[in-house]
């Protein structure tokens, strides 16, 4: 009854193809913001900041990335921990070599830099497809972290392999990276940061080299035929991932655990962030946030759950019920709703535009 | 001379040419920088080792090359069976039951858990593109290491079947010192050689040998002629996991079973790329190649880039390879590969 569109009319073009064109939806997702920006800091305690928020934001990037690549481009990668390490290497060596450097700017110029290693290791990808690329992309998984942890030069020579982020300033006076960095203001920089972004990505997507991704995902020789060159699309989709989820892993690092370690992005980082965009849904920039706010949940709800059942039980043990329940999950997910929790989310607002008189 | 017999000879004659190159350019190497070693039967040796151990490789590759054949899914989830079939394995040994009889046993578990993918996994998903089903089966392998490890603890087990583990030494007059063997390796290799054998007769010369190969090539043409497809995805996924079992039970006795042996079906990829995915030749030539290239470029080029380089050397070797020759060594030539 509240959620239908009829009597808004659009004038021009580009009321036609707004973000969000109607009205209700407007009003919804100004709402959604004014809580994000001043309920949740208000509200939440610094340990649900901590521990659900910033992650929460800063998988929601890597899931971008990662759902440009291989939702829109149809490229599957399994290297999305190696690229997150780079993004976090770089801008680790990045703001030590220049201190200061805007740390805004040094995260963007952690995501050119990871992009030209996703171009790199890209290349393969104009020859082959599938699983075959997602070899590929192990390889570039297990090179990257291997060269992180191996040479000291990428950790300054320290001695454990582990460092402190250190401290940089957003504003003059307002820390976001290192210990004297209050968890609101992490959250409400990532916060920013992530929605604008998302908000270029969303462009990115359904504008003209969104469009040639998609052709080359839903047919890639009849996307060759109809005039979009292959080596341009998917090296682009390659670089413009490798962008975000080299941002993310600067996120991670400086933001979120406040450490640069390269075991931090091992393999199970890479499955992670699938997961997000497969339960998400796959070609949806909604969908990497639902997804990443599922994942992130998830294991905290299970661990919280099975321990209030039955406080006895081993960490361990837990641990294992939730890779199950993962596993569980994502074939539920392709067998059912292969288009994630995005395509619910859109099935839900259908029902809502003929509720409550459906004939 | 007909063109399988004269690609036979070239790999017969060009096999040890190369090993040849390959040790007289790491004695190069050697002679030019004093951080590395090299003595030709201390080359062999660790060729040989290698060459063991990528028999091991091939174990879990063959699982991987039974279902694409098969079916055309690539399955994640056989390092997983691999893990999931040795530990089952132990539990059931540890209840006092004798290894054979373990085995029928976790045989039997293995076919019952094909069974059950086939019916859960694998008939929703009929028709849905590859790359899906992949993603499916890399839900499995996390649903059965969680699995697995729930019913059997996580602790590393020792799975140990009698099989000797002393060092064998040969060749003594031909090298200083001679040349060191496994002689559990050996076994893993004599196993690896039979099961290829026993799987190679039953694809030849059973009626459901020949059925399999005849849904491998065309599933549409299989069924018109009347091949259950939801029986013959049924036994191939029995057969790959008793596969995964033999392999399972060397990795294990091997090096002990825990959560990393979930792990080595990935360092069975790299085979496949190399040896191509429908090819069972194939996956024991390319996991000797991985085998023995990584232990070599480990030890004798290791030192050059500070080590642990067999981490990832097998996946840069099937990336240059999949630059230059997608479909692989023995793979059939795929059309679509852009």
């Amino acid at each position: 009854m509240l959620y239908r569109e009829a009597g808004q009319f659009k004038t021009s073009y580009g009321a036609d193809q707004a973000i969000f064109p109607i009205r209700q939806d407007q009003i919804a997702i100004a709402l959604m913001a004014a809580l994000a920006v001043l309920a949740v800091p208000a509200l939440a305690s610094e340990y649900f900041l901590e521990t659900i928020f910033v992650p929460f934001l800063v998988f929601a990037m890597a899931a971008l990335g990662l759902n440009i690549l291989t939702g829109y481009c149809g490229q599957l990668s399994l290297g999305t921990g190696g690229f997150m390490a780079c993004g976090a290497f770089f801008s680790y060596k990045l703001t030590v070599a220049f201190p200061e450097l805007h740390i805004v700017l040094v995260f963007l110029l952690a995501g050119f830099g990871t992009a030209g290693v996703g171009v790199l290791f890209g290349l393969p990808s104009l020859r082959i497809k599938g699983f075959y690329l997602a070899v590929a992309t192990l390889a570039a998984q297990f090179f990257l972290v291997w060269m992180f942890n191996k040479f000291d030069w990428w950790t300054n020579y320290s001695s454990s392999g582990v460092i402190s982020a250190p401290p940089r300033e957003l504003f003059p006076g307002i820390f976001i990276t290192g210990t004297q960095a209050d968890p609101v203001t992490k959250y409400l920089f990532l916060l920013g940061f992530v929605a604008l972004l998302a908000l270029v990505a969303k462009n990115l997507v359904r504008s003209r080299i969104g469009r040639t991704w998609m052709a080359i995902r839903d047919m890639d020789i009849a996307a060759e035929i109809i005039g979009i060159r292959p080596l341009w699309a998917k090296l682009s989709a390659f670089a413009v991932s490798s962008f975000y989820i080299g941002i993310s892993g600067a996120l991670w690092a400086f933001v979120y655990t406040g450490s640069v370690e390269a075991l931090a992005f091992e393999i199970n980082r890479s499955f992670q962030v699938l997961f997000m965009i497969i339960i998400g849904g796959l070609g949806s920039i909604l969908g990497s946030f639902l997804g990443a706010a599922f994942i992130v949940l998830l294991p905290i709800l299970l661990n919280n759950g099975m321990l209030a059942v039955d406080p006895t039980i081993s960490t361990a043990l837990v641990s294992h019920i939730e890779f199950m329940i993962f596993g569980a999950l994502i074939i539920f997910f392709l067998i059912v709703e292969p288009h994630g929790l995005a395509r619910l989310w859109q099935i839900a607002k259908e029902k809502l535009r003929l509720w409550p008189f459906p004939y | 001379m007909n063109p399988t017999a004269l690609r036979f000879g070239i790999w017969i004659v060009a096999t040890p040419l190369l090993i040849a190159a390959l040790g007289l350019g790491f004695q190069g190497l050697a002679a030019v920088d004093s951080s590395l070693f090299f003595a030709w039967g201390y080359f062999i040796e660790v060729l040989i080792a290698g060459l063991l151990q990528g028999v091991m490789y091939s174990l879990v590759a063959l699982g991987f090359v039974l279902i694409f054949k098969a079916s055309g899914i690539f399955n994640f989830a056989q390092g997983s069976m691999v893990l999931f079939a040795a530990l089952t394995m132990v539990g059931f040994i540890e209840m006092g039951l004798h290894w054979t009889l373990a085995f029928i046993v976790t045989a039997g578990v293995m076919v019952l858990l094909a069974l059950v993918i086939e019916r859960v996994v694998l008939r929703p998903l009929v028709n849905q593109p590859h790359i899906i089903l992949f993603m499916a089966t890399i839900g499995i392998f996390y649903f059965l290491d969680g699995f697995g490890q729930t019913l059997w603890g996580s602790d590393v087990k020792v799975l140990d079947i009698g099989i000797s583990k002393a060092p064998i030494i040969i060749a003594e007059g031909i090298f200083e010192n001679g040349l060191l063997i496994n002689s559990f390796d050996l076994v893993a290799a004599l196993v690896g050689a039979v099961l290829v054998a026993v799987l190679a007769i039953f694809f030849q010369y059973t009626r459901v040998g020949r059925a399999l190969r005849a849904v491998a090539d065309d599933h549409q043409a299989a069924l018109s002629v009347g091949i259950p497809l939801k029986t013959i995805w049924a036994i191939v996924w029995s057969v790959a996991g008793i596969v995964a079992l033999v392999a399972g039970i060397m990795w294990g006795s091997k090096a002990g079973v825990q959560f990393s042996l979930a792990l080595i079906a990935l360092k069975a990829l790299p085979v496949l790329i190399l040896g191509g995915f429908t090819s069972i030749p194939g996956a024991i030539i390319g996991g000797l190649i991985i085998g023995a290239g990584e232990q070599v470029a480990e030890v004798f080029l290791g030192p050059l880039f500070g080590g642990a380089i067999q981490d990832w050397f097998a996946y840069m070797l099937a990336l240059v390879f999949l630059l230059f020759r997608p479909q692989g060594l023995f793979g059939e030539k795929i059309i679509e590969r852009i």
